[in-house]
């Protein structure tokens, strides 16, 4: 077996272009800025009358789910037809024996039919990583969830998200709040606001979801919701999976939702022009107050808009890095 | 059978000795070193110049794969391997399928090991029956049937009144008892060292205190039942410094680090390559600095292999899901050198980790050229460098990051008992009447 150096090598062309999009890790800020350029110029064609351009036509692009997923595989469903490419949905239950093999035959086949694309979602941490290097290293790769460690695509229509409404990243101060533990969209969210130069990241938790260490991605660290959101330009809060409570990592829903539930009242310990965000699906009264969510300052709805155009540009670029160097191989 | 081993650098860490010597051998044992007594001649000689001279090397972990599935490896594959890595005894793990719990399954280990005449494979017993914790092995019975020691491995005994009863039971009869402290509720779930690395790349973390709870609890039942145990694969600073301090107590412990251990830290992890998914994980750079130098100093008592072999499609997968687990008995004597390189181990240490150290932690004897002695001798060239690939590798298991990588150090030649078991230094061995012609 061999491995790449390091993962920007299995993300980019020998001439620094997108080949897959597996994490934020590794990406300089213009190709993330190229990402964001590129996704301005798809956003308004869903307003318009015809919604497609034909720059994936003829391609094959396959969704492969190994975890459930409803509004992640439709924004990729609905952004890879915009491009015109013919789509195909797999949803794939692992069972948990032999888990790798199923996931590597199942590719090799999914291969052998000549796909162009493949959008992974993974229980597994490093699994889009694995298919990209060891796998289907020429089928391009995007990854829309692996594990606990990256959701590149979500943090990067946060991203889209943030530039629309703040204009630019330089400044900013940025509050994520909630689960962090077990969140990819936070760890890919950190890195990020940090590659595209904003001010301050924090990180808003108890100590129970607070992954160790994590202050190395550089974020600051507070456990009190009013420290930590104090005069932030944008609050990103992130879903609290029920199970949370077992297992002592929190005592109750009441107990968290009075601590770090944002509500009116805690938001205005924010910049008075700050924007509220949201991965969903959100949970109404435990992380967030349905006036809040649904108020002035939420941007959670146009959150989804932009993914269809994010992951639109992520795709194209991908195929198009995949295609050059095919094109130099032959 | 007389044999010379001539124009060697000997080093005999038991006899504090590193010189240039003759090793002389008879009947499968040391005979002398330095010059021959004056009634030996030598039936052949094996000219070792340029090349160390050690006590064959004993590894206190490994897995044979035998009884078990052949495709992750054999006693014939595993135990050539063993030879080509300078080991000429090595401890096989229990964890067999089925396991080492049975003297019946000891016998046939120890059958197979003397049919493929190798390296001396010595057992470790089960301590609890199919290793579930529960109930005890035949100890004794085990012991007669050749089992050196006795180990429950990583599935660590939940109950303590039953670990108690074990650890009582074991020192009637005076057992060595390995342990490999993991405090199970801590390490569930969890592929990598609890720390940095592992938040950023979300994978489930194992704190250092999995270990060091594991060390403190069995330590205190050490002290009250007063067994002599082993502390086998060391992954933390503080797990060392636990068992350094009971040792200056006067408890009779030892420990031993995984090679991989000294290498390798949690950075290796960061292209989630499945090689370095490893138990324990590896830790952050501190804790190797810590475990290089308490092996310098003479705190770990050896260094095993922790060799684990196994089939490709073990690895091919995303890394929590790959099988834990490296193959090392062929590259231990390089990465060890690599750190001689970097004069933070000497000759001395290092063998001493290899031969005497381990031989006393078993209490056999084993690990030194003393007259009298098994003639297990290990001879290799630290400066020689060479490929691990399908061709220089005997172990069924491909799984290290060192495969198709260049090495530097190799070993040349392995006597066990006297006889060349592996050699590639051509045509090693000339007898009177070829050295008489070429005079």
């Amino acid at each position: 077996m061999t491995y790449p150096a390091n993962p920007r090598d299995v993300q980019l062309t020998a001439d620094g272009q997108l080949k897959h999009f597996l994490s934020i890790s590794g990406l300089p800020k213009a190709l993330l800025t190229e990402i964001l350029d590129t996704a301005e110029s798809f956003a308004n064609m869903g307003e318009q009358s015809v919604k497609k351009v034909p720059l994936l036509r003829g391609k094959t692009l396959v969704n492969l789910f190994f975890e459930n997923s409803t509004r992640t595989r439709a924004t990729f469903e609905l952004a890879a037809k915009r491009l015109s490419a013919d789509v195909l949905n797999l949803d794939i239950k692992t069972s948990s024996t032999a888990k790798g093999e199923t996931l590597m035959d199942t590719l090799q086949n999914m291969e052998a039919m000549h796909a162009d694309l493949f959008v992974v979602r993974h229980a597994d941490s490093g699994a889009a990583h694995f298919i990209a290097s060891q796998v289907t290293p020429r089928v391009a790769i995007i990854n829309a969830g692996d594990g606990r460690h990256a959701h590149p695509t979500q943090a990067m229509l946060d991203m889209f998200t943030i530039r629309r409404h703040k204009g630019a990243f330089e400044g900013l101060k940025v509050a994520i709040v909630g689960d962090i533990l077990h969140s990819r969209v936070a760890r890919s969210q950190i890195r990020a606001l940090n590659t595209l130069g904003v001010e301050e990241v924090r990180l808003v938790a108890p100590n129970t979801l607070l992954p160790v260490g994590i202050e190395e991605l550089g974020v600051k660290i507070y456990t009190s919701m009013q420290e930590g959101i104090k005069d932030v330009d944008v609050v990103i809060m992130l879903r609290l999976q029920k199970e949370r409570m077992t297992g002592a990592l929190l005592p109750s829903e009441s107990e968290y939702y009075r601590l770090y539930g944002l509500t009116t009242e805690k938001l205005a310990y924010a910049h008075p022009e700050a924007i509220v965000m949201h991965p969903g699906p959100i949970n109404r009264g435990v992380e967030i107050e349905s006036a809040v969510a649904d108020g002035s300052r939420s941007v959670i709805l146009q959150q989804v808009g932009y993914g269809i155009a994010i992951r639109m540009a992520v795709m194209s670029m991908a195929v198009s890095g995949q295609t050059q160097e095919r094109a130099q191989i032959s | 059978m007389r044999l010379t081993i001539s124009g060697g650098r000997v080093i005999d860490p038991a006899q504090n000795l590193d010189q240039k010597l003759d090793v002389h051998l008879q009947d499968g044992c040391i005979l002398k070193l330095g010059t021959a007594p004056a009634d030996f001649t030598a039936d052949q000689t094996l000219d070792a110049s340029g090349l160390l001279v050690s006590p064959g090397f004993i590894d206190l972990s490994c897995h044979l794969r035998e009884p078990g599935p052949s495709y992750k490896g054999n006693i014939a594959s595993e135990t050539q391997a063993a030879l080509a890595g300078g080991f000429t005894s090595v401890c096989a793990r229990p964890d067999t399928q089925p396991p080492l719990d049975s003297p019946a399954v000891v016998r046939v280990v120890r059958e197979k090991a003397e049919a493929v005449g190798q390296v001396r494979v010595l057992p470790v017993g089960a301590l609890t029956q199919g290793l579930e914790g529960q109930l005890l092995t035949n100890l004794s019975g085990l012991q007669a049937a050749g089992c050196v020691a006795f180990s429950n491995l990583r599935a660590a005994i939940q109950d303590n009144l039953v670990l108690r009863r074990c650890m009582e039971y074991a020192a009637t009869f005076d057992l060595l008892l390995v342990f490999y402290p993991e405090e199970s509720s801590l390490a569930a779930g969890g592929c990598a060292h609890e720390g940095a690395m592992a938040s950023q790349l979300g994978l489930q973390g194992i704190p250092e205190t999995a270990e060091t709870l594991a060390v403190a609890q069995n330590l205190l039942l050490i002290e009250q039942t007063g067994i002599r145990a082993h502390f086998s694969h060391l992954s933390s600073a503080r797990a060392l410094q636990l068992v350094s301090e009971a040792r200056q107590r006067g408890l009779p412990v030892s420990a031993d680090v995984a090679v991989s251990h000294l290498l390798y830290t949690d950075r290796q992890l960061e292209d989630f390559d499945s090689n370095f998914h490893l138990e324990p994980p590896l830790r952050s750079e501190t804790d190797r600095q810590a475990l290089i130098q308490g092996l310098a100093r003479g705190e770990l008592q050896a260094v095993s292999s922790g060799h684990l072999p196994h089939e490709q499609a073990a690895k091919m997968a995303p890394f929590a899901a790959s099988e834990p687990g490296i193959s090392s008995l062929e590259t231990l004597l390089p990465q060890l050198l690599s750190l001689v390189e970097e004069n933070l181990l000497d000759y001395s240490a290092m063998l001493a980790s290899l031969t005497s150290g381990p031989a006393a932690v078993l209490g056999e004897k084993l690990g030194s050229l003393k007259p009298g002695m098994p003639a297990d001798l290990t001879l290799f060239d630290p400066e020689k460098t060479w490929l691990l690939n399908e061709q220089s590798s005997y172990s069924a298991g491909h799984n290290t990051p060192c495969w198709n990588r260049e090495l530097k150090g190799r070993v040349m030649a392995t006597l066990v008992g006297g006889e060349l078991r592996y050699s590639i230094l051509g045509d090693p061995l000339t007898t009177q009447a070829e050295k008489a012609v070429k005079a």
